[in-house]
């Protein structure tokens, strides 16, 4: 299937982001990615599965520091990864709500 | 005896004492509070230090003036909580407390050497100064008062940082006392930031942007610090972007006290997990929080720690009564800023409702405006240093209402 169908199907909010986090499939992940113009590789996958445990454990796609903290991949790696905004936009791809980190 | 055990005596565990010294059967419950340091900081203060309108001496009181006589303080630094055998064990003779409960109010602290550069680059203190720390606003004001002009940055590192609005305070203070030196033509202010825009929240983002630009501040978002090149009086984005400063003031990492991480009570930032409605920790049921000690998404920010309050008392009340806690914190904040030549703009929100225009706290009347400029908000703001020591440390009741109220606001 096309990237443009994959996602077409979907509910987003007005900033791009899944509405409904349980319809994500690595698939649209990768799709979704594509869409960015972001090939992912394996040091994308340890990001973008990360963040989906910590949402599903604490209902808040983790902040940049809790990624860096607990995986192995560091803040340098991490916005070369994912360009234009590290957590925003590896939330973006794992299907999960834009981070509410800042108050 | 039961001990109810309070870490620090800042706002927060200042207020919880003197509260529960007047709740609680003092035949029955003994109440004892930790702090490492004798003076109590007006930390709201700090920002008026380096523009020469307070000293340090406006801000700064002995701790014990503000407790009742009924509780017993510890001077002394804490080593390690140990949630699982409700124990504290102190720095200060090796003590160990044993509590039935537990009020964590250790707060935040800034902490430069999480970036690269910024503490030991050579800068540190000679250009570049932070605001936060009195030592800091002192240094600070010293510097200014000789400053010839140039470009100033003000950075703040990462999110959250404790008040959100005080680094805009800041820009608009310095705007005015540019302007009162005679030197503001010769002073170029910018404000980088890891936020979208101004502020946190999108409609008051917009409109503090309005007077940003209005006061002649350029402001560059999304700008996350990867670190500061002292050397060359320069600042590096992880996306590559860079940023010459001539005066660089920087808003550091804002983390939890140490010992929750040294206790393996808190997130990455040393914040402890908390219930954002009952302030009781995710973890423990007789370990509560005040303040900016835990992770709860409001303000880091003393109103907040004050509308904190009767929720956590009430909560701590019926945990002994073996009662659920309720759901009563809702988020609320109200912030006072100071926008410059005696003017203030003030802003009044919770979890769910961003700032909105409006009077307050009298629906119509005010005296205060929200969201907007007057001169009542700035005699608000100087007003309260007065209320602070005198009424809120002492648990006195402020005519503001816990919860926020849509009353008077505008949609």
């Amino acid at each position: 299937m096309s990237e443009k169908l994959v996602l077409e199907n979907l509910e987003w909010d007005a900033d791009g982001f899944m509405v409904d986090n349980s319809a994500w499939t690595e698939e649209i992940g990768s799709s979704i990615a594509g869409d960015l113009g972001i090939t992912l590789t394996d040091r994308h996958w340890i990001v973008i599965n990360f963040s989906r445990d910590v949402f599903n454990s604490d209902g808040d796609a983790p902040s940049l520091r809790k990624i860096t903290k607990q995986t192995d991949v560091n803040t340098k790696e991490l916005y070369a990864l994912f360009p234009g905004g590290a957590a925003k936009i590896a939330a973006k791809i794992a299907g999960l709500p834009k981070p509410t980190g800042c108050i | 005896m039961k001990t109810l055990l309070i870490l620090g005596a800042g706002t927060g565990g200042t207020m919880v004492a003197n509260k529960m010294a007047q709740a609680l059967d003092m035949q029955e419950w003994k109440i004892i509070l930790v702090d490492k340091d004798e003076n109590h900081y007006y930390q709201p203060g700090f920002l008026f230090i380096p523009f020469q309108i307070y000293s340090p001496s406006d801000v700064i009181k002995p701790k014990r003036d503000f407790f009742p006589q009924n509780v017993d303080f510890i001077y002394s630094d804490i080593e390690l909580i140990e949630p699982e055998k409700n124990r504290v064990k102190l720095a200060k003779n090796n003590q160990v407390i044993n509590y039935d409960h537990l009020v964590i109010a250790t707060g935040s602290h800034i902490h430069p050497e999480e970036t690269e550069g910024l503490l030991d680059g050579g800068g540190w203190q000679k250009n570049i100064f932070d605001f936060y720390t009195v030592d800091g606003a002192t240094k600070l004001s010293n510097f200014l008062k000789y400053w010839k002009g140039g470009r100033m940055v003000l950075n703040v590192t990462e999110m959250p940082i404790k008040c959100p609005v005080a680094p805009l305070e800041f820009l608009f203070l310095a705007d005015w006392f540019f302007t009162e030196r005679g030197i503001r033509d010769k002073v170029e202010i910018v404000y980088a930031t890891p936020l979208p825009g101004a502020f946190t929240k999108p409609r008051a983002s917009s409109i503090l942007g309005d007077f940003l630009e209005k006061k002649g501040i350029s402001l560059l978002p999304d700008f996350n610090i990867s670190e500061v090149d002292a050397g060359k009086n320069k600042i590096m984005s992880y996306d590559q972007k860079e940023l010459d400063y001539d005066l660089l003031i920087s808003v550091p990492t804002n983390m939890g006290a140490e010992v929750i991480e040294r206790s393996n009570m808190g997130d990455e930032l040393n914040f402890v997990p908390t219930h954002k409605n009952t302030l009781q920790t995710k973890k423990w049921e007789n370990v509560w929080i005040i303040g900016d000690a835990g992770n709860v998404p409001a303000s880091k920010a003393g109103s907040v720690a004050h509308f904190m309050l009767d929720v956590v008392i009430e909560n701590i009340l019926r945990a002994i009564e073996g009662l659920e806690p309720l759901p009563h914190f809702d988020g609320h904040a109200n912030c006072f800023i100071e926008s410059g030549f005696d003017k203030g703009i003030l802003i009044d929100f919770n979890y769910d409702v961003e700032p909105l225009p409006g009077k307050y706290p009298l629906p119509g009347f005010g005296p205060f405006s929200l969201l907007q400029e007057s001169a009542a908000n700035h005699w608000g703001k100087m007003t309260f240093r007065w209320l602070y020591w005198n009424v809120l440390l002492k648990g006195g009741e402020l005519p503001f209402e816990s919860q926020m109220s849509m009353a008077g606001k505008w949609q």
